[in-house]
């Protein structure tokens, strides 16, 4: 099992898109015996360009990937170099931190609750300061350029890049550095985007290749708060999926691999974004300048920061309100009764995705734990890690846009005869979990003092009672932290649910966004309760777990 | 205190350690039950490579040759957990999870009943001046105390040879004396090879035997 971990890892993060990518690309070209194409031809693509918009839909995923990114970078980068190593600096982590938890679907929900004409803020104001008795006629969310989809996106990422770049920071010597250039008499941020930055970037690369990917091929998002006349291409996508002539299939093939194209342009374009960045940072660096003076954008990426976490938190906090809420007209600030009826209503209905969600979860969790377990034992038995290529495996994923594979995925279930089976679609979960999962646990299990391991085996005991009594326990709060992870992103998954499921396997998740277009918001309320409830139940269950198994063991306390 | 079953001595035999085609190490020796061979060496001098090397962690990295022997048995190409080489670390390394009873019950062979083995735990913990310790955490020892349980520990995974690391440098100067002479007497009294590396002259003199220093080489 220990020897073969590693190969079965790659099978898992590798098969499943080649695989997709293939059963993808062949019925964009017509061939897909099964439904009748047995010959190949461009048809599907003249098909694809015949429909309308579809150009301005691609753009839109092109630019929502770059400028998502983007934005949601600097604010990192400029937080950290106005914020690090300052007193309110872990508060900013505390209020970060559970973000990454969060569905994108239920952080959607969130904001559209609150930014919509007839939503909270309007409320907040109406009508003392507006005179609005009714919601005005604005088009906020779902605006044509996509602004309130990316504004969202960012919200969600910004965290994402935030603990990323957390986990590396040890390995820049930050502190020094920046102490350095500020002796050198350059300001609090210049110090750190000059020293220290240029070291941290290239280690969070990947995962900004992944946000790029993710936002420029989002599909749940999207539907919630993105644009719908064109929409981006990956929402329309699914519609041509799930269309019920099986010929749509091929243009939907080819609107896939048109989602490969516009993320590797997306992509293309940051590579040689990165290039003219880095010449002008020279530049600007080699010009001597020192930026002494930065009391307002420090002020100003903090106000932004918090902005974004603030509102998600407050969207959230208005999805609770509305699943317990009885009548609540525009614009009452709060309702008039809080009423437990909606929840009665869906309690027998709820049963049946809470569980799927639940199991589903459960299963990819505990396969990625065990095979991350497995990866890490057998490098630390073998001395030999698997380096950047192991990484860039690990991030594969991540940047490889799901609608480009899950789609060929499920047509080469269908060919291969295992159809929509629960294990089809565990496996599929695995893959997204399995990054998360190694990821999150690795440093910790690659930190942990080997010595622990020498003075036990010296004592007389095996490699396996070392891992059972020694590592794993030590280790047991890493590696309960990187499972609740796991089962968030698991819970999270829209698209690889809905098309590997076919209907069969609801989840919370597949019946919240659902529920999208039909603006029931105490029903919306409560899905979308629940999507962000079960993570958070993970996590605390990974907090709670090793504090009561080692509560009498003062060693054993977290280090934060 | 138990007498070591039939002690032997620790030989090193033509042992020598290379990084990259450089000797790292180069020593020849033998040291009789009892008897303490000291190792000094500024910090990257290899001396911790040595100890690696006779108790079997030796990295991928390096390359030696020689044969580590205990008496007539070569215990060169065994694994470490069936070598019986007790080490110590300048940090005790106890198991922060178990309490020290349950640490002293890990490095104690199988076999016994499990009233049998508490017994013995507890009666090393009173032989170490730690009556009453077996339900403590790890964590409330003072240094001393820590760096006696691991000692004992050590001791009851009944190993044939002791290799010590540095084990008195993070211990206060006061204490250092009193816990020094306590791991010598004990294995002296039973019938350990000891071989200690340091970069602490005091420990090489309080050791009282033969020093080879890596740096003269």
């Amino acid at each position: 099992m220990l020897r073969a971990a590693p190969a079965i890892a790659i099978v898992v993060l590798t098969g499943p898109i080649l695989f997709g990518l293939l059963a993808t690309l062949l019925p964009a070209f017509g061939w897909f015996p099964a439904l009748g194409g047995t010959s190949l031809s461009l048809e599907p693509w003249n098909m694809l360009l015949a429909q309308p918009g579809i150009l301005r839909s691609a753009l839109l995923s092109y630019a929502t990937g770059l400028l998502t990114a983007f934005i949601a970078l600097a604010l990192v980068a400029g937080f950290l170099a106005g914020w690090l190593h300052s007193r309110a600096f872990g508060a900013f982590t505390h209020l970060l931190s559970p973000l990454l938890a969060v569905p994108h679907a239920a952080a959607a929900f969130g904001l559209a609750f609150l930014l919509v004409p007839s939503g909270w803020l309007m409320r907040l104001v109406s009508p003392e300061l507006t005179g609005f008795t009714r919601p005005p006629d604005w088009l906020i969310i779902h605006d044509p350029l996509g602004l309130t989809m990316m504004a969202g996106l960012i919200a969600k990422e910004l965290p994402f890049l935030f603990l990323v770049s957390l986990a590396a920071l040890p390995q820049t010597r930050a502190q020094e550095f920046t102490r350095v250039a500020s002796g050198l008499g350059y300001g609090r941020m210049a110090a750190f985007l000059h020293g220290v930055w240029p070291q941290l970037y290239p280690q969070i690369r990947l995962a900004v290749f992944a946000v790029i990917a993710y936002s420029s091929s989002v599909i749940d998002v999207a539907l919630i708060l993105g644009p719908t006349n064109p929409a981006p291409l990956a929402a329309r996508l699914v519609t041509w999926m799930n269309d019920p002539d099986l010929t749509m299939r091929f243009q939907a093939s080819a609107g896939a691999v048109m989602q490969s194209l516009v993320t590797g342009a997306a992509l293309l374009t940051w590579v040689a974004g990165e290039k003219l960045v880095t010449a002008g940072a020279r530049n600007i660096r080699n010009s001597g300048r020192r930026f002494a003076e930065d009391g307002l954008p420090r002020g100003g990426f903090a106000f932004a920061v918090a902005l974004a976490a603030i509102a998600v938190f407050a969207g959230l906090g208005l999805l609770g309100l509305w699943s317990f809420s009885g009548y609540w007209g525009f614009p009452d600030a709060l309702p008039r009764a809080l009423s437990l009826q909606i929840w009665e209503g869906q309690l027998t209905g709820l049963g049946r995705p809470l569980g799927i969600t639940f199991v589903v979860g459960l299963a990819a969790t505990l396969a990625a734990i065990i095979l991350a377990l497995a990866c890490l034992e057998r490098e630390a038995r073998t001395h030999r890690s698997g380096g950047s290529r192991a990484l860039l495996l690990l991030y594969l994923p991540l940047i490889v846009p799901q609608a480009s594979f899950v789609f060929g995925l499920q047509l080469f279930f269908l060919f291969a005869g295992i159809g929509t089976s629960f294990w089809a679609l565990a496996l599929v979960h695995l893959v997204f979990v399995l990054p998360y999962v190694f990821l999150s646990m690795s440093d910790a299990w690659r930190a942990w003092d080997k010595r622990y391991a020498q003075s036990g085996q010296s004592l007389g005991r095996g490699l396996n009672a070392i891992f059972w009594h020694v590592r794993l326990p030590m280790l047991l709060r890493p590696v309960l932290a990187a499972g609740a992870l796991g089962f968030a992103v698991s819970v999270s998954q829209y698209l690889p649910t809905l098309l590997i499921g076919a209907g069969r396997w609801p989840t919370i998740t597949t019946e919240a966004v659902a529920l999208a277009s039909g603006g029931d918001r105490r029903l919306i309320g409560v899905y979308a309760s629940l999507q962000m409830a079960l993570p958070f139940a993970g996590f605390a269950a990974a907090l709670a777990v090793p504090a009561l198994v080692f509560m009498r063991r003062a060693g054993m306390r977290a280090s934060i | 205190m138990p007498q070591a079953e039939n002690p032997k001595p620790l030989r090193l035999d033509r042992v020598s350690i290379r990084l990259h085609d450089r000797e790292l190490v180069g020593i020849d020796a033998a040291i009789a039950p009892g008897d303490v061979l000291t190792v000094m060496g500024e910090s990257g001098s290899g001396k911790s490579t040595l100890l690696a090397f006779v108790a079997g962690f030796l990295e991928p990295v390096f390359t030696a040759s020689g044969r580590v022997l205990l008496g007539e048995d070569e215990i060169t190409s065994l694994p470490p957990h069936e070598r019986r080489t007790g080490l110590l670390f300048q940090d005790a390394m106890l198991f922060p999870h178990m309490s020290v009873g349950e640490n002293l019950l890990f490095a104690l062979p199988r076999g016994d009943a499990r009233s049998a083995r508490v017994a013995a735990a507890n009666s090393v913990l009173a032989d170490a001046g730690l009556g009453g310790f077996f339900d403590r955490d790890p964590a409330t020892l003072s240094g001393g105390q820590k760096a006696r349980v691991a000692l004992a520990r050590t001791l009851l995974s009944k190993p044939r040879a002791l290799l010590l690391d540095e084990p008195f440098s993070k211990l206060d100067a006061s204490r250092r004396q009193t816990i020094r002479r306590h791991v010598f007497d004990t294995a002296k009294a039973v019938g350990l090879p000891v071989l200690l590396v340091t970069h602490d002259r005091a420990d090489a003199e309080a050791a009282g035997g033969p020093v080879f220093d890596l740096d003269d080489q």
